[in-house]
């Protein structure tokens, strides 16, 4: 019998050959590491989403089988009403342990709060990364707007944009046509067609819009947008500027005269209810209202709505732009897949698919010049263009402050108030000496 | 005599010790109830009293400051509106449903065909969800398209602006309620009128008294007790009212129908004020005791001697 000994010349070899064998197999393991993009990395995962009440979360309801297909990850999604979207994803963001990978918030309502709070994955590292990035998603299509409302002020990407809202005038042709009135250009224009268009006797406004506290001050930035202002500089309030009172001042005139009874506490649903019905030749208000306008069985003006840009004021032009994104919460524990089922919610096809229902405009411009989407949209060409057309006159229609919701309610009432016969210039002070602390409070904190 | 009294001291006191040696052992059942009760009811108070004392921003760090949210409350005109606000709504809305359901229970007291289908029918709109009602009643509000206007139309009555004017938005919220509370206090009172004696109103024909003087001095005095028990259950349930003003009209136009459940829940969930929210709840919380105190007095003074 021979005794086996183990020399130091043999351990090598042996090493030597074990390490050749092995190499293939490591090779194999780091691929992910180290190749292209894959769908299927982050299999067997499972990602829950909170999404707020809408077409865009039944439309990622419906097409989450085709996800799981082509990616592996099994999607939770929750859906519940903005409101109580809102109130728990602060609630659990705070509380450090959201029972949610990925969510949708609106940029104009949340963005600040989340961005001082630290609450969102930082992404900016993972866009340039081409194992994490599909060169399929496209990111350079998104509009500079979208980038800008999923940007921090410092220059962090933590969400990506998945829709936007331009406001735009939805307009009666018939009525117009009646009147022989033309679709107006400019804010004076619009003043003098209202007035035209205002038959009290046969029960039509010449105009609608939001005249309840809160969704109001959305309407009254639309008007700013005319004096080419904001509402805000930095941290200073700048509504009381003389800008903003002769804006305020238009505002109550185009809604106190040439508003329907009642309007002071209209919001969008009844103003869209009173513009479906024919009773109201013009209405300004988000994109997102074509699909119901349009809808035979809810509307009668169907065909003869026309979609036109917001009027020009003596100082400026613009739209103002609300937009929704989604982010990933920094506690979540699948980030990655979380980031994977963003770039699906936010890319091309869901966007285009969006669009065709009528659910709302992409931040990207691709879809709204794809002669395949545009061909097969549920409501007319003209919006689509219209939409397109307030694309790069977009403004912010409200400021990037913690405490936004205060900040409408406060304007708002003064808009109310004005309605009631307040006047303008001594609402929109009190109003913006009463805020000013709120701001300045919550930046130091 | 006072040996005698001595030794019946010592026995008492004996059985007393004896009694309190018997039911320690016992006294350790009480711990799971008195654990469970303190987590749910004595912890959150006390944490509720002790956030209004911090200001408290979600989502920033929290910073004691004393009493300043309940000072800041006092000169805060818009939860100052929203007292009186609460005060004007509570007043209606306890005051109409109480008269009218007191008077619906007289009249199906009474004995007339198809009285228990008219009874149903009368009490189905207090099954039904508040939000829901809520939701139906906002559109028969409005101005243009609402059923409301219409009705008055056909009586040639000019349309009213309802909830979306700042003059008669609580009125209109009052005509919810009614609509929703008028069968409910109903229900409490045509139980008392059921368990009435039937002997003083024999009495009362005999002597030759009229309807009017039957009901007031036999019904009305017999029924108190029961007016009363409503009186408490729809005065908190008035004050504490939010899904019919927050669905109808959100506090609006402006602050004009925004009570101190509203502004409270504004402060907690759409401003996030943790510690001001906080501060409305105790102070909400107190009015509402001391309301209860009241009312409860009231329930001992009429009750039946």
């Amino acid at each position: 019998m021979s005794k086996m000994s183990i020399t130091r010349r043999g351990a090598l070899q042996g090493a030597a050959v074990l390490g050749g064998l092995a190499a293939p197999m490591l090779n194999t393991l780091t691929a992910h590491a180290q190749g292209a993009f894959d769908w299927k990395r982050f299999k067997g995962q499972n990602v829950e989403v909170l999404m707020e009440t809408g077409p865009r979360a039944d439309l990622m309801k419906k097409y989450q089988k085709e996800f799981l297909d082509q990616t592996g990850i099994t999607l939770g999604i929750e859906v519940i009403p903005e409101q109580q979207a809102r109130q728990k994803v602060a609630i659990e963001l705070n509380s450090g342990k959201p029972s949610f990978d990925l969510f949708n918030f609106a940029f104009h309502v949340q963005k600040r709060q989340f961005e001082k709070a630290g609450w969102l994955h930082d992404l900016t590292p993972w866009l340039k990364d081409p194992q994490m990035m599909p060169a399929e998603y496209e990111l350079e299509d998104i509009s500079k707007m979208g980038m800008g409302f999923s940007t921090t002020s410092d220059g962090k990407v933590n969400a990506l944009p998945i829709l936007c809202d331009y406001f735009m005038v939805y307009y009666n042709k018939e009525l117009f046509a009646k009147k022989n009135v033309t679709f107006p250009k400019t804010l004076d224009e619009m003043m003098v067609a209202a007035e035209k268009l205002n038959d009290p006797a046969a029960g039509v406004s010449g105009f609608v819009g939001r005249g309840v506290r809160n969704a109001n001050v959305v309407l009254w930035t639309q008007l700013l947008s005319g004096w080419g202002q904001e509402t805000i500089k930095g941290t200073k309030l700048i509504t009381d500027s003389p800008d903003a009172i002769a804006s305020g001042e238009y505002y109550k005139k185009l809604l106190s005269n040439y508003g329907p009874k009642g309007v002071v506490g209209f919001n969008w649903n009844e103003a869209q209810g009173l513009f479906m019905q024919g009773k109201a030749a013009m209405w300004i208000d988000a994109t997102g209202f074509a699909a119901p306008v349009e809808d035979k069985q809810k509307s009668r003006v169907v065909g003869k709505v026309g979609y036109g840009l917001p009027p020009s004021g003596p100082k400026g032009h613009g739209s103002v732009t609300f937009g929704t994104g989604m982010a990933i919460p920094k506690a979540s524990a699948h980030k990655e897949a979380a980031f994977f089922t963003m770039l699906w919610m936010t890319g091309r096809a869901m966007a285009g698919r969006m669009l065709q229902v009528g659910g709302g405009v992409p931040f990207r411009s691709a879809p709204l010049k794809d002669p395949a989407i545009i061909s097969t949209l549920s409501i007319p060409k003209e919006w689509a263009d219209c939409a397109n057309g307030c694309a790069p006159l977009s403004m912010s229609g409200l400021p990037v402050i913690v405490p936004v919701t205060e900040f409408r309610d406060t304007l708002g009432t003064a808009l109310t108030n004005m309605l009631t016969g307040a006047d303008p210039g001594a609402e929109l002070k009190r109003a913006t000496a009463e805020f000013q602390p709120v701001i300045d409070k919550s930046e130091q904190g | 005599m006072a040996g005698g009294d001595i030794a019946a001291g010592a026995r008492i006191t004996a059985t007393k010790a004896s009694g309190e040696r018997r039911l320690r052992p016992y006294l350790m059942f009480i711990w799971p109830a008195l654990i469970v009760s303190s987590a749910l009811i004595v912890f959150p108070w006390i944490f509720t009293i002790w956030m209004s004392l911090q200001d408290w921003h979600i989502g920033s760090a929290s910073k004691f400051v004393w009493f300043d949210n309940y000072t800041n409350l006092a000169s805060n005109r818009r939860f100052l509106e929203a007292v009186g606000h609460t005060m004007y709504f509570t007043v209606l809305a306890v005051f109409l449903p109480m008269v009218l359901g007191t008077w619906a229970a007289l009249v199906f007291h009474k004995k007339f065909a198809g009285r228990g289908f008219y009874r149903t029918l009368f009490i189905m709109p207090m099954m039904a969800t508040p939000v829901a009602v809520s939701l139906i009643w906002t559109m028969m509000f409005h101005p243009q398209l609402g059923v409301l206007n219409y009705l008055l139309s056909l009586v040639g009555l000019p349309p009213s602006q309802w909830v979306f004017s700042p003059g008669t938005v609580i009125p209109s919220l009052i005509l919810v309620e009614i609509w929703l509370w008028t069968p409910f206090c109903m229900i409490i009172v045509l139980g008392g009128l059921a368990s009435l004696p039937t002997e003083p109103y024999e009495a009362a024909l005999i002597d030759g008294a009229s309807q009017w003087q039957m009901f007031w001095k036999i019904t009305y005095p017999l029924v108190l007790p029961f007016l009363v028990v409503a009186l408490i259950m729809r005065t908190i349930d008035a004050l504490k009212a939010f899904e019919t003003i927050w669905v109808i009209c959100n506090g609006g136009p402006g602050t004009s129908s925004e009570t101190m459940n509203v502004y409270l829940y504004a402060q907690a969930f759409a401003y996030n004020q943790v510690g001001t929210a906080s501060a409305v709840v105790v102070v909400f919380f107190a009015i509402i005791v001391a309301l209860s105190l009241v009312l409860l007095w009231a329930r001992q003074k009429a009750k039946w001697n």
